[in-house]
């Protein structure tokens, strides 16, 4: 049994303290959820935990003898391990070679196959896991990316599972079997400690919940203690209860946009929608029911066939940029790999979509300048100087500019694409009225999202997708938790049925 | 888990500030001129500056348009046997077509334009396989290499296709003669390079570019024409290769299998060592200019000099490509 603790652990990088007395236990068998908003000092806490960086001051205690780690590797084999939110696996190699990466079993000079292949089998047995060990991780799911992880830090004999926002890329679903796995482990007597923006996770996950903000901790108590708006306002250090902004604006009768039989080979086939000025369309549905490709396929980002009728014409857009022009804008789920161009300045980025308002022959960069400044004004984008890299941005203030960049095109109608995935509940917030606000002007929003709170807060009707075809759609009084998720999971007749009485 | 990432790296870049990548070419070079004139009273000679600027000129256009397609994530194995083909084609044309049109101004104004269409048409079909079929850029252009340099040797039957003899007299000025002393090849370089700049830092295509070879899917989610902008890189590289051939042709008035050999890794050379990155997403035309001056200055100061010999030209240029690709990695390192 190990128990890992911060006593009074301080970190500066250079002149700026982002660490201020910071004391947390993780104990065996306990889980210990760490939440804050972005900037907190949350992934600074995690990375002196498992050894990828020094306090200044203050000391790590493993079984109470202060320790310093080297390195993430000398924390390994004292036990401690960490799982980075992007997995840190061997796309082409296979499920048993990544579990033994750097570990491998010998015989003699020969790897021991055998041997390495049962030790994996076992391993993911015991997580309930039934991924093939030969199976070549990039053909894997993500949640059984996540479980091959923890397989491979227990096949290092982890006491200590760090888990950076585990449940990030998986739906609800797959997340319910992570926190099986996580509740078996700590049965084992395995110290825990997760990071998650999903207040509901951490009600149902944790023992123990520690709030950090600005690099301190705010509240330290058993989880019971604390609701879930509790957490959120010890977090935010304000009110927070009304997370979603009341609606204004009504929504016309007007159809601008009418989508008949779209499909796109292999993810769609055969959807029909139809979308209102002013209104907020929600689009849920579990992740591969082709809600993403559906309107990539609308945007001719992805090759599809169907009718699309904008304003009452009917349109054929061949790529992105015909749509762009035509006042479609689609806003990605992959804010990193195909929102932002991570090296690059915000002004780059910000007119990317958009430069050919800004060039007569040549670019004019005052003007670019200029409309960075509405940009950060109208979205409250906080960076910490002009030139930075987006790279450095925090996620939410990633997102607030991909926002801007999008409306910089000035699209009436905008397809977003879990707009708050990773933020934490501060800039969820002011997305959402963001959002509202679009709406408020007359444009319309078409909102994907797999966070059922938010598809329920944010939309005036909501379509549900399953396996490519709309399986349903709820409007007004009749948006439930219980409605939508029988419509995603294929109960669909126990809804119908049940609609008349709602 | 980004904000945290920001506050790991403190001492990286807070601002435009001038730093070594900035400056190391130019170093660089300073230190290439001053060691030349030292060593050398000749080197500062209006003949020998001339000299190696007109020899770089070929080179030097090339360069510009490769820094283009190094920028968008691409990479040209092909232009230096492209222009021993073009160089092959027209003179092909212009033998040809003597007896019709004789020798003058409008035979040459043939073969230039024999030679920025044919150079056009290769950077159209080194563009199409690798965007619209889809195969890579090292593939592709190694395999037009090999296209172009054989095509141009069987054209030659083994040996040498040389200008007629008419025909040399009406077209050597192009490369030998020019404007208030400067000559032609030196203006064309110039004119090419500052053209490149502007289009590479202050045009929609530059920045379109530069965001292809940073991440492609982000282009192409932001409406950028992917496909587009990667093919009229390939285009502009082989009109570059026409413009480029127009003046080497002139200079010896014969093409053979041996012409532009090592030309495309000397372009290349000269594109990194000027501070663009070889896997893209940035790049910077004047950083090539300067390139290809060091490159040719290492060249004339050994020739120059006895304390070296010339014949490790080539170990002195290797070294300063791997420098300049080591004071790279400082930059993907705070990307």
């Amino acid at each position: 049994m190990t128990e890992l603790r911060l006593d009074s652990v301080t970190r500066s990088f250079g002149a700026v303290q982002v660490l201020f007395d910071v004391g947390l236990t993780l104990a065996p068998g306990q889980v210990h959820a760490l939440i804050g908003e972005n900037g907190a000092g949350k992934s600074t806490t995690m990375k002196i935990l498992s050894g990828y960086l020094a306090p200044t001051s203050g000391d790590v205690l493993l079984d109470g003898v202060p320790v310093t780690f080297p390195s993430s590797q000398a924390a390994e084999d004292a036990g401690v391990v960490l799982i980075h939110q992007e997995f840190n696996l061997a796309e082409q190699l296979t499920v048993e070679q990544n579990v033994f990466l750097g570990h491998e079993l010998k015989r003699g000079f020969l790897l021991d196959k055998r041997a390495m292949r049962d030790r994996t089998a076992a391993l993911l047995d015991r997580l309930n896991c039934r991924v093939d060990p030969r199976a070549v991780v990039r053909d894997i799911s993500n949640p059984d990316k996540q479980m091959v992880e923890i397989a491979k830090a227990l096949n290092r004999d982890a006491r200590v599972l760090i888990m950076d926002e585990p449940t990030a890329v998986l739906t609800e679903r797959e997340a319910e079997v992570l926190f099986e796995q996580v509740d078996r482990l700590r049965s084992d007597g395995v110290a825990i400690l997760f990071t998650s923006h999903k207040l509901d996770e951490v009600k149902r996950l944790a023992d123990v919940v520690t709030v950090m903000r600005d690099g301190h901790v705010v509240a330290q108590c058993p989880a019971s203690d604390l609701s879930e708006d509790d957490m959120a306002t010890a977090m935010v250090g304000r009110d927070v209860s009304s997370l979603y902004p009341e609606r204004t604006g009504a929504v016309g009768d007007e159809v601008v946009l009418s989508v008949r039989d779209l499909r796109v080979p292999r993810f769609v086939h055969g959807m029909d929608l139809d979308l209102r000025r002013g209104e907020i369309l929600g689009l849920a549905g579990l992740i591969g029911s082709g809600r993403t490709e559906a309107m990539e396929g609308l945007v001719g980002l992805r090759a599809s066939t169907g009718t699309v009728t904008l304003n009452g014409a009917v349109v054929r857009w061949s790529g992105p940029r015909d749509a762009l022009d035509a006042g479609v804008a689609y806003l990605t789920e992959d804010r990193k790999g195909r929102g932002l161009l991570l090296a690059k300045g915000m002004r780059e980025n910000l007119t990317l979509a958009s430069l050919g308002d800004f060039t007569r022959g040549l670019i004019d960069e005052a003007a670019e300048e200029r409309a960075l400044d509405r940009a950060i004004a109208d979205f409250d984008i906080r960076a910490p100087h002009r030139g930075v890299v987006v790279g450095n941005l925090s996620g939410g203030n990633q997102q607030k500019l991909l926002l801007a960049k999008v409306m910089l095109a000035d699209p009436d109608i905008v397809v977003i694409d879990e707009p708050t995935r990773g933020i934490d509940i501060g800039t969820k917030q002011q997305i959402y009225e963001f959002v509202h606000a679009l709406a408020a002007r007359g444009k319309s929003v078409i909102v994907i999202s797999s966070e059922m709170q938010e598809v329920m807060g944010l939309a005036d009707r909501v379509v549900v997708m399953r396996g490519g075809r709309v399986a349903g759609e709820v409007a007004g009084a009749a948006i439930t938790e219980d409605a939508i998720v029988r419509l995603a999971m294929g109960l669909e007749n126990t809804v119908r049925h049940r609609e008349p009485a709602a | 888990m980004s904000a945290a990432s920001a506050d790991t790296n403190p001492g990286a870049r807070s601002g435009p500030a001038l730093d070594l990548r900035v400056l190391g070419p130019i170093l660089a070079l300073a230190v290439l001129v001053l060691t030349g004139a030292m060593l050398n009273d000749n080197f500062l000679s209006y003949a020998n500056i001339t000299n190696v600027l007109s020899r770089s000129a070929f080179i030097g256009i090339i360069a510009v348009g490769m820094t283009f397609v190094i920028t968008s994530g691409g990479l040209d194995l092909s232009v230096g046997s492209m222009a021993a083909f073009i160089a092959g084609l027209m003179i092909l044309v212009m033998n040809g077509l003597l007896p019709t049109l004789g020798p003058g101004v409008a035979l040459v104004l043939v073969g230039m334009a024999a030679a920025l269409a044919t150079g056009l048409v290769a950077g159209f079909v080194n563009g199409f396989l690798i965007t619209t079929m889809r195969i890579e850029a090292f593939i592709v252009t190694l395999g037009t290499m090999g296209i172009y340099r054989s095509l141009v040797t069987w054209l030659a039957d083994g040996g040498t296709l040389s200008l007629d003899f008419g025909m040399r007299t009406v077209i050597r000025p192009i490369y030998y003669d020019g404007i208030l002393g400067i000559s032609w090849p030196i203006i064309v370089f110039a004119l090419v390079a500052v053209a490149g700049e502007v289009i590479m830092r202050r045009a929609a295509f530059g920045r379109h570019a530069a965001a292809v070879g940073s991440n492609d899917q982000v282009a192409r989610y932001s409406s950028v024409n992917v496909d587009r902008v990667r093919m009229l890189t390939y285009v502009f590289l082989g009109i570059l290769v026409g413009v480029a051939t127009i003046m080497y042709v002139p200079r010896l008035g014969s093409a053979s299998s041996s012409t532009g050999v090592l030309w495309e890794l000397e372009a290349i050379a000269a594109v990194i060592i000027g501070g663009t990155m070889l896997k893209g997403g940035f790049g910077r035309v004047w950083g090539t200019v300067i390139g290809v001056l060091i490159l040719s200055l290492i060249d004339n100061i050994l020739n120059l000099t006895d304390g070296v010999s010339p014949y490790l030209n080539g170990a002195i240029q290797g070294v300063i490509i791997i420098l300049a690709v080591i004071l790279q990695r400082e930059r993907k390192a705070d990307a």
